[in-house]
């Protein structure tokens, strides 16, 4: 059975979720491989959040927010690049590296976007399914968990 | 406050390797506050095994829970029936708290998750550093706030000694001479004076291991043995 990646899109309200839906109003073509959760900013993402959603069976997380300098909230895009590069340090103990990663996509650069999924996409089947994919979908508590965690 | 840095993941890993059932338990004090032990690094470490145990296929049962502090047994005592249910006990609070964890549960085997380093100050997020021994006979109203048993690379009680170059220490020039520093810091307060006394020997038979302090009520209540 051919492999299609579950990648979970940790992303930015402003920013990448905007470049996100224009990419879609645009009608780019993009692999179907990732599910978004949105956050009305990237600081607000935890290290746990990450390490639950590879737990519940994800195959690669990115997390994209604004690009350096241009967040709403000034700094929260930066304390997530902390975190994320934290992160890749705690899952390459745990044996899970090259599995996350961190973007920067402006709000106006849906290209950019497509672009970031097509790399993540790539990746992943280069790297196979998460050896902790036990079933065949993403666990969708953990989903359904992070949605309502960022609901207003 | 005690400052502790977290084990590595492979040592923490090797030890719960036997294992089926366990609890991580957290301290939400000192080792909390330098990131160490606290709630989020139980959630992380819990986490963090689940993935790499996970990708060996081996299940591996994590409880997780943080007690305000583990060196308090009012604070400890109701994990009592809590932990029988679990094989292995892992520990993120300091040396103190493991022990204390551990005389709570004797029945099983318990892990330090941190190795504690020392007492200290936080500096910054992420950034502490010692500031004392715990000598049991303090010099700090002498020494203008500048401990010369921690802070001297020496350990030196009357000092400069002469190896200091531009306020660092002949024996590592990437530490900073505590003499010269208090020097200054006593020329700011005026009390100069204070570095013409001679501090007679350490009393080291105060810092002989394991130290007892014992409250003057607790004494009159129950006397000297508890």
């Amino acid at each position: 059975m051919e492999f299609t990646p579950k990648i979970l899109a940790l992303v930015c309200t402003y920013c990448t979720y905007t470049a996100a839906d224009m990419a879609g109003s645009a009608r780019m073509q993009y692999p179907a491989t990732v599910r978004i959760v949105k956050y009305l900013c990237t600081g607000r993402i935890d290290i746990l959040h990450i390490l639950k959603a590879f737990e519940a069976g994800a195959d690669a997380v990115m997390v994209s927010g604004c690009e350096a300098g241009s967040c709403h909230f000034l700094e929260g895009n930066l304390r997530a690049r902390e975190r994320v590069e934290y992160a890749q340090k705690l899952l390459e103990e745990a044996g899970l590296d090259g599995r996350l990663e961190m973007f920067e996509v402006a709000a106006s650069d849906a290209p950019k976007w497509v672009a970031a999924v097509k790399e993540m996409t790539q990746r992943v089947e280069a790297l196979g399914p998460s050896p902790l994919r036990r079933g065949k979908h993403l666990h969708p508590e953990v989903v359904e968990q992070l949605e309502n965690m960022v609901q207003p | 406050m005690i400052i502790a840095e977290r084990k590595p993941f492979a040592e923490i890993k090797a030890m719960v390797a036997p294992y089926k059932k366990i609890l991580i338990v957290g301290c939400g004090t000192c080792v909390a506050v330098c990131l160490a032990g606290g709630e989020k690094e139980v959630g992380l470490l819990a986490s963090q095994l689940r993935l790499a145990l996970g990708l060996e296929d081996k299940r591996l049962e994590i409880g997780e829970i943080t007690v305000e502090r583990q060196c308090d047994m009012e604070f400890l005592r109701p994990l009592c029936d809590f932990t029988a249910d679990y094989e292995a006990i892992i520990s993120l609070a300091c040396g103190a708290g493991v022990q204390f964890l551990k005389q709570l549960c004797s029945l099983q085997p318990i892990f330090p998750g941190v190795n504690t380093s020392f007492i200290g100050v936080n500096n910054d997020v992420g950034f502490y550093t010692e500031r004392c021994r715990a000598c049991n006979n303090c010099y700090l109203g002498v020494t203008g706030g500048i401990c010369p048993v921690t802070m001297c690379p020496k350990g030196l009680l009357n000092g400069p000694c002469g190896g200091t170059i531009q306020g660092h220490c002949e024996v590592d020039p990437e530490k900073e001479c505590a003499w010269s520093k208090i020097y200054h810091r006593l020329e700011l307060e005026g009390s100069l004076d204070n570095m013409r006394r001679i501090m007679p020997l350490h009393p080291c038979d105060r810092s002989t291991t394991p130290g007892t302090v014992i409250h003057p009520a607790f004494k009159k209540r129950y006397g000297t043995n508890e």
